[in-house]
Formats: C-alpha cells, sequence, structure tokens
C-alpha cells in the first residue's frame, strides 16, 4: 500500500504550529480519500511531546530529533525529512508551508527524484486522484492541478484546513541521522519586543498604512510624525497587525520620508505578503488590482481615502469613507480611548 | 573575502500593474495576449541582482552572472532598461516565464544554464534569486537549483547578507511573525533567496547599459531553446475569482460620524 507521509518539525516549546496540525488533517483526509496509509514523521530537539500531541492521528511515527535539528537550517532539515520519507517509503509528502520547510523541502523533491508543488491553498482526492489549489501571479488566479510524478512533495499554507486534533500516546521510532557536515550555525532570531512588534499575523484587524501618509498634506506640508503617532496610537488601542501598501525600499528609494517603524516585511501584496484577518482597515492607500492582492484573504473590508474612485477600494473593499484619513484616524483613536 | 562569483537567477513577469487573464491554449495554460504583454524583471529577481552588483563591487575581481530563462525576444526589452542598473554577465535558456510551468523543470533547465558557465569557479559560487516569483511564487526554483549544483547551505527570505574578513557570512533571513532569523554560514558555495534586500533600486547608467548591452546581446542571439516537455503537471483549471464587491461609499459626512461607525465595527 502506497504511502502519505505527514512531515512537521517543532516550535521552539517543543509543541507544533497551528499550520502543522491543519496540514496533518489535509494529509489525513488524503490518505483515506487514496485508501493510502497514513505517516506521521516529525524533526525536532525533542519530538516527544509534539508526538503525543498527534498520536490519536493513528499513524505509525517517525522521529529526527537531537540538538542539531532544534534550529531551522536547510541541509539539517532536509538530510531528516529524507531519511523519513525513505524510511516510510513516502509516494506523497504533505508539509505545513511554514518558513523552515519552505526553504528545506523543495531541494527533498530533488533528493528523492520527485516533483514539488507548494503554498497550497487546498488539497483534495477527485476521481480516486490527489488534487491539488494553489495560486498564480500573486494571488491574482487560483489553478487546480495534479501531476503523475512520485514521490510528490507539498505544502500546504495555513488557514487552509481545520487543525488535527487528538492527542493520546505516542511510540516514536527515532531516525538517526548525521549532520556533522553542516556548515550552517544559526546564532538567533532577532525579534522586536511584543510591544513594538506591529506584525501580529494572529491579530483579528489588519491596518494598512498607505504612501499617502508620507505625502505633502493640505497644508503643503508632510506630517510623518504625526501620522507616526497616529497609527501607533491605533495599534495599541487595537492590537492590530500593521501592514504597508509599499515596501520600505521602495518608498526610500523613490526619496520620500519612511514611516520608522515600517520594515520591509510590513508590506502586504505586490512583493509583500497576503495576511489572513478577519477584518482590514486601509488608509492612505492608492493604486489598481495588483496592489490590491495584500487584500485577498482579508475578510471584512473598509478603507479611508479622500478619492472615491480609487482602485484600492472599489469593487474591493465594503465600505469606502471618502475623508482625510488623519482626521478620521486621530477621532478614532480618541473614540477607542 | 576574496573575489566573489554570484550567478542571480531571475525572469521576467507580465508588468504589475497589466490585468492578468488566464486562458488554455493548444500547449496548456497561459495568460491571454502574453507575449502582447509588457513585462518588467521579476521584482524579488531584482532585489538579488542589485544586492550581488553591491557586493561584486565591494569585492574587486568579482564577477556577476545573470542566468535567465524567458521568450528571449521579450527578455531583450526587459534587458535594454535593467542593464544600466548594474553590470552583469547574460546567461540565457531560450523558453516560457509562464508562471503555469513546472518549478521542477525550470530548476533544471537552469542548473543546467549554470554548469555551462565558462570561468564559474563554484568553490566561490553565491547563487542568488527571489525568494519568491511574481509568476508562479513557488519559492521553490532556488532550493531545487543549489540542490542540483550540490549547494546544500541555502538561505531564503534573505533581507541581509554580511561577508566577513574569514570568509564566513551572516545571514538575515525572514521567518514568522515579523521576525528575522540570523546564522552564520563558513563560507561559498550557498545559496540565497532574496526578499526585498535593503537597496532601493539603482539609478539608470546609460555607460553600464552600452557596456552590458555590448557583451550580452551575443547570449541572447545564441540562447537556445530550453527543454521543459519532461512535466508531469496537469493544470485542469485556471480562474480569476470573482472578487467584485458591492462598495458602499460614504462621503459628505461629518469626521465624527465616520469614526464612530469604524469604532463599532472594529469592536463588532
Amino acid at each position: 500500500m502506497s504511502t502519505v507521509l505527514f512531515l512537521a518539525h517543532t516550535e521552539c516549546d517543543a509543541t507544533l504550529h497551528k499550520s502543522a496540525l491543519e496540514a496533518l488533517t489535509a494529509a489525513k483526509g488524503l490518505a483515506e480519500g487514496l485508501g493510502h496509509t497514513l505517516t506521521v514523521g516529525i524533526i525536532g530537539a525533542d519530538v516527544a511531546a509534539a508526538a503525543d500531541s498527534v498520536a490519536g492521528c493513528g499513524a505509525k511515527i517517525y522521529g529526527v530529533s537531537g540538538p542539531g535539528f532544534a534550529d531551522a537550517r536547510y541541509a539539517s532539515d532536509l538530510a531528516a525529512a529524507e531519511a523519513v520519507a525513505r524510511a516510510c517509503e513516502a509516494q506523497i509528502i504533505v508539509a505545513p508551508a511554514t518558513s523552515r520547510f519552505s526553504r528545506a523541502l523543495p531541494g527533498l523533491a530533488v533528493r528523492l527524484e520527485g516533483r514539488v508543488d507548494t503554498h497550497l491553498s487546498g488539497l483534495d482526492v477527485v476521481g480516486g486522484q490527489p488534487v491539488a489549489r494553489r495560486w498564480f501571479y500573486r494571488q491574482r488566479m487560483e489553478g487546480t492541478l495534479t501531476r503523475s510524478e512520485r514521490p510528490w512533495v507539498l505544502t500546504l499554507d495555513s488557514g487552509c484546513a481545520v487543525p488535527f486534533s487528538g492527542a493520546g500516546k505516542a511510540e516514536v521510532e527515532a531516525l538517526s541521522v548525521d549532520v556533522s557536515s553542516v556548515r550552517t550555525a544559526v546564532s538567533g532570531l532577532e525579534c522586536p519586543s511584543a510591544d513594538q512588534q506591529t506584525i501580529r499575523p494572529d491579530a483579528r484587524v489588519l491596518l494598512v498604512a498607505g504612501a499617502g501618509w508620507t505625502k505633502k498634506q493640505a497644508d503643503g506640508a508632510v506630517h510623518v510624525d504625526v501620522a507616526e503617532e497616529t497609527i501607533l496610537n491605533f495599534l495599541t488601542a487595537t492590537k492590530s497587525s500593521l501592514g504597508s501598501s509599499k515596501s520600505l525600499v521602495d518608498i526610500s528609494g523613490e526619496g520620500h520620508a519612511v514611516i520608522s517603524f515600517l520594515t520591509h516585511m510590513h508590506q502586504v501584496g505586490q512583493t509583500g505578503s497576503s495576511p489572513r484577518h478577519a477584518k482590514g482597515l486601509s488608509t492612505c492607500c492608492h493604486g489598481e488590482e495588483p496592489h490590491v492582492v495584500g487584500w485577498r484573504f482579508i475578510g471584512e473590508r473598509r478603507a479611508i481615502n479622500t478619492d472615491a474612485g480609487c482602485g484600492w477600494a472599489q469593487g474591493k473593499c465594503d465600505v469606502l469613507y471618502v475623508a482625510d484619513a488623519f482626521a478620521v484616524m486621530k477621532k478614532v483613536n480618541e473614540l477607542l480611548g | 573575502m576574496s573575489e566573489l562569483h554570484i550567478v542571480v537567477c531571475g525572469s521576467i513577469v507580465p508588468d504589475p500593474l497589466q490585468t492578468l487573464a488566464p486562458m488554455e491554449g493548444p500547449t496548456g495554460w497561459a495568460l491571454k495576449n502574453e507575449m502582447m504583454l509588457p513585462a518588467v524583471l521579476d521584482p524579488w529577481a531584482g532585489h538579488a541582482l542589485y544586492e550581488a552588483a553591491a557586493l561584486a563591487k565591494k569585492h574587486p575581481g568579482s564577477r556577476v552572472w545573470l542566468v535567465s530563462l524567458a521568450p528571449k525576444a521579450k527578455l531583450q526589452q526587459v534587458m535594454m532598461a535593467v542593464s544600466q542598473k548594474a553590470p552583469f554577465e547574460l546567461v540565457v535558456a531560450d523558453g516560457p516565464a509562464s508562471g503555469f510551468t513546472d518549478s521542477f523543470e525550470t530548476a533544471r533547465v537552469l542548473a543546467g544554464a549554470i554548469k555551462g558557465i565558462a570561468g564559474l569557479d563554484t568553490g566561490k559560487l553565491l547563487l542568488f534569486g527571489g525568494w519568491q516569483s511574481a509568476s508562479r511564487g513557488s519559492g521553490a526554483v532556488m532550493q531545487m537549483v543549489g540542490e542540483m549544483l550540490g549547494v546544500t547551505e541555502q538561505f531564503q527570505g534573505v533581507d541581509k547578507l554580511t561577508l566577513r574578513d574569514d570568509g564566513s557570512m551572516e545571514v538575515k533571513e525572514r521567518v514568522e511573525g515579523g521576525a528575522y532569523q540570523i546564522s552564520v554560514v563558513s563560507g561559498a558555495p550557498a545559496v540565497f533567496g532574496w526578499a526585498t534586500g535593503e537597496l532601493p533600486e539603482p539609478p539608470n547608467n546609460p555607460q553600464i547599459g552600452m557596456q552590458n548591452m555590448q557583451k550580452n546581446m551575443p547570449a541572447l542571439m545564441q540562447a537556445k531553446p530550453a527543454d521543459l516537455s519532461g512535466s508531469g503537471l496537469k493544470l485542469s483549471a485556471v480562474a480569476v475569482p470573482q472578487q467584485r464587491r458591492e462598495t458602499r461609499v460614504v462621503k459628505d459626512v461629518p469626521v465624527d460620524d465616520m469614526a464612530r461607525e469604524i469604532v463599532e465595527w472594529l469592536k463588532a
């Protein structure tokens, strides 16, 4: 019988991330739909607790653990994934599209002489065949695909399945993998403090700050200091996540003033991210379809803009407030206390 | 650190301001009027190229190659602009730049083209590219090219690369939640999939453009057709989602009323 392998890595607290549990749901559904055997592989410093957390799936569990697998490194993660895939002779490998696995697992397709499809938005069985869905051209069109090659490595984006739930007592078959020749050492993470961090993937609301905040206002002057205070006050009051419609690189390259706490990673749409939040409020954003892909996975959308015909808003958001965002957001902050 | 051999993989994508629509043709899925759409260098590949050029400038004797799988006529148009940004040697595989081609086949063609570069010292190789693309967006090609070339120290979502005097390199990679992972790799060869990096787009320099086009035109003219026929990938459907919303426009209303409505919505 063929095998569907679910691959996961532990987080720094030895648990599995929600996106991994979502991918397990998809892998389990795929295995059941195809009549294949489900196998689990977990990589990390210590995989026991993570294995227990998914023991209820009933699959055989392989583990690759030890200090060499605590950190996210291409070479060690790939070696571990390869060992598990070969041990269970996996035909289909399903994993979460975390930064760690997005770095390592495409290489697994080469090692196994298989193929890879990444950032899937859905995974089903149709007519006895595995069928995947993913976005193309920056979330502007969605495709449905399958392929004949095996092994087939698949990574699933977060938010596309229900997280698996079913803890128990797991028996883990440990695999030994030598990573002594890896030349990369992880020296740490650089994270803003919880108060300073304005990228909050789990927040209910996304505030998108457009380039308009840094441009000349009605009085002919730039008011970046006021913009910064207004945006920060809103984020503090609502614990929203912050996105920008243009990258810091683009803005600084064009000679515009820059909001000091915006980094490259805040950008949504175009060359930025496509975050998932229940609500989104865009302010001072302008642009057409390609700029608006940052909206694609936002539930309820509202915008504040001085241009009633703006392509960011018309047809893309539910409510458009035609007004000066400086004035409206100042009042919003007052009401939020 | 001595001179570097930096290979940047990058292709062309439709100008992001264009409206894109998929269509199925005799050879599979493509964009409607794809060859008519104005094209640009993929933005992440652009960031990688500018970072490569800046690094090479700091290390005299270094060389930068741009390896591209793209329709050569279209690539030539894009190169007229890109060539003015930074000095590089162009290597071309003449084939589709479509987002619907298989990432593995793309990687195989690129790896083959890199293996054919005369004078490339793989011991000094820094393999650059975008960590994603504005076409397929798989974020998988660079890893596979590296793996096919036997380069197993790899980094993705890179925003900063610092070369040290002892040959080691410190890398800042984007990870979840707006954080960076900091790693140190002992030296080349290594793969770097760039995010946006930290450099703005360089201004046009016609002199660099002339020099680039003189040496790169033959590469365009002599580009061989790329074979991407080995894929078992089957796209059964591609569609632009129905995304038009009925936008309620609120105008000529006091700011206080707008703010009150927004706060009620946020709290609901």
